[in-house]
């Protein structure tokens, strides 16, 4: 099964880090990264750039609305994905524990859905 | 026909040979899968233009033994220059003979390498992969696009299960007793595997995805041919026939998956369930009698029906009693308890799926709550049957799935609102 991993952060919290801290957190992203590029897991991902460079769209009758910056005012943005196929759930929420995000604010673990499916 | 499919299917059903001639001549697996890699895929450019040469397994020899030589030699050059060793390597020595006259092997290795791709150490992940490439004579960007993967994911994941194989010593041999039947069990899981991925998705743009049934069916072919008395093998490749028989009425233009119930069941392909049914008529026959083969006598009997109406009930459910004797899985209960359902009314089937509740494998499946909707449905407990429904398309990780649990849903959920 395929997972996306969604990686939640407060860009300020993140700022207010210490230098080390920081670099902490970007090498256990490398060191993750290559395991599962390693045992052929990695299928990709990426980071976002600062919530602050996003714009909402809304359509309404046919009316598109461009605002800047996020939908919602919250602390905690996403800030990147990737995605990896795994055996089972049980290995998906491993991967996601050593995450470093994890450590500091939070991660998501959602299974993709697929186009494939049996009669029942 | 377009000469460059002719030129494919040429190459898959040469491909095991041409590797298991450069494994015994040169040892060294890895090595010698890619070098074979390499001359397919120069025979897939060069063939549809160039035409096929007279004799297609020299040619693949030829070539994959050149560049196998060539590679040998670097590394010999490399070990020289390493080892800063002044004597002589006679280089040619070891590699003089001209492969390209060779005829073709007169024994087949195909079932050798089956065994090799499928060892129990490497991950199904790993074995479904190897055995596409080395067996089915795939490229790697071919099953990454099956599998829905980056090339270079794929291409990883065939490299590691390659280092495993030199890393554990995994021998190029037969297995012998008692431990070859357990290995041809893995080969046949590992075929198993590859059909339902290719099945489950041979609907709307996956056809790409659907070639795997195909390569399935050919492969498990190819070891009937070889092993021709085994009743598993032939019972797994009836049943691979009789339900890909279904394929075209399993799905409407749309791609919403149609229930086996409601199939228009002149779309089923007449020819591979007379073919299915033939062989799994002669497997049942063989002793023991193992799950491939009582799953294939199922599917026979469903598609001996000319309406579902028709369906004989009491002898699938005979079969589900047997199979859950034979190798006992929760999916095989909840099937079995579908059957019964069908048989005795829905209360019976409700009563057994109670025991999967506590089944861990189970209890968050969709599949049992599907089942449960179901049989809920045919009991008239409509609310029940609703609340079903939901859970089970929350579940599901399949999109059509999920639109086929919806649309049962806001059935009922009509229905209610109506009455």
């Amino acid at each position: 099964v395929k997972y996306m991993l969604l990686i939640y952060q407060n860009p300020a919290a993140f700022q207010a880090l210490s230098e080390e801290e920081r670099n902490a957190v970007f090498a256990d992203v490398d060191t993750i990264m290559k395991e599962l590029t390693e045992s052929g897991e990695w299928i990709g991902g990426d980071g976002l750039a600062d919530p602050s460079q996003t714009k909402t769209v809304r359509v309404r009758d046919g009316v598109p609305a461009v605002t800047d910056g996020p939908y919602l005012e919250a602390k905690e943005h996403l800030v990147g994905y990737c995605m990896f196929e795994c055996e089972s759930i049980e290995r998906a929420t491993e991967i996601a524990t050593r995450w470093p995000d994890a450590r500091h604010w939070a991660v998501e673990v959602r299974p993709l859905m697929s186009a494939a499916g049996t009669e029942m | 026909v377009r000469t460059d499919i002719v030129v494919e299917d040429l190459l898959r059903r040469l491909a095991p040979q041409v590797l298991g001639v450069l494994v015994r001549r040169h040892g060294r697996f890895d090595a010698c899968e890619d070098a074979v890699q390499e001359a397919l895929l120069a025979a897939a450019v060069g063939w549809p233009q160039d035409g096929i040469p007279d004799n297609p397994y020299g040619w693949l020899v030829t070539v994959a033994d050149r560049r196998m030589t060539d590679q040998l030699r670097s590394e010999q050059a490399r070990r020289r220059r390493e080892d800063r060793v002044a004597a002589e390597v006679p280089a040619d020595s070891s590699f003089a003979r001209a492969a390209g006259d060779d005829p073709p092997p007169e024994h087949d290795d195909t079932l050798t390498l089956l065994f090799l791709c499928c060892h129990p150490a490497l991950s199904p992940a790993a074995q479904i992969a190897l055995t596409l490439r080395a067996v089915g004579g795939l490229t790697t960007s071919e099953i990454a696009s099956a599998f829905l993967v980056p090339e270079a994911t794929m291409a990883q994941r065939i490299r590691r299960a390659k280092q495993r194989i030199k890393a554990t010593g995994i021998p190029f041999s037969m297995p012998a007793e008692p431990e070859r039947a357990e290995r041809l069990r893995v080969v046949l899981h590992v075929l198993y595997l590859i059909f339902n991925e290719g099945y489950s998705a041979s609907s709307g743009p996956d056809l790409q995805r659907g070639d795997l049934t195909r390569e399935a069916i050919r492969l498990t072919r190819a070891v009937h041919r070889l092993l021709p008395d085994d009743g598993e093998v032939a019972g797994l490749l009836a049943l691979m026939l009789l339900t890909d028989a279904r394929r075209a009425a399993r799905t409407r233009s749309d791609g919403a998956l149609v229930p086996l119930a409601e199939q228009d069941r002149s779309l089923w392909n007449g020819e591979a369930i007379r073919e299915g049914i033939a062989l799994v008529t002669d497997a049942l026959s063989r002793r023991p009698v193992g799950p491939y083969q009582i799953q294939a006598a199922i599917a026979a009997v469903h598609a001996e029906a000319a309406r579902a109406e028709d369906t004989d009930w009491a002898q699938i459910v005979a079969l589900y009693e047997l199979l859950e004797r034979v190798s006992p899985n929760p999916v095989i209960t909840l099937n079995h308890a579908v059957a019964v359902a069908m048989l005795r009314g829905p209360r019976a089937g409700l009563d057994m799926l109670d025991g999967l509740d506590d089944d861990d494998r189970m209890a968050r499946h969709h599949r049992l709550e599907a089942v449960r909707a179901h049989l809920l449905e045919m009991a008239g407990d409509e609310h029940a049957a609703l609340s079903s429904y939901r859970t089970a398309a929350r579940r599901t990780t399949s999109l059509p799935e999920r639109r086929y649990l919806e649309s049962r849903a806001a059935r009922l959920g009509q229905h209610a609102r109506s009455s």
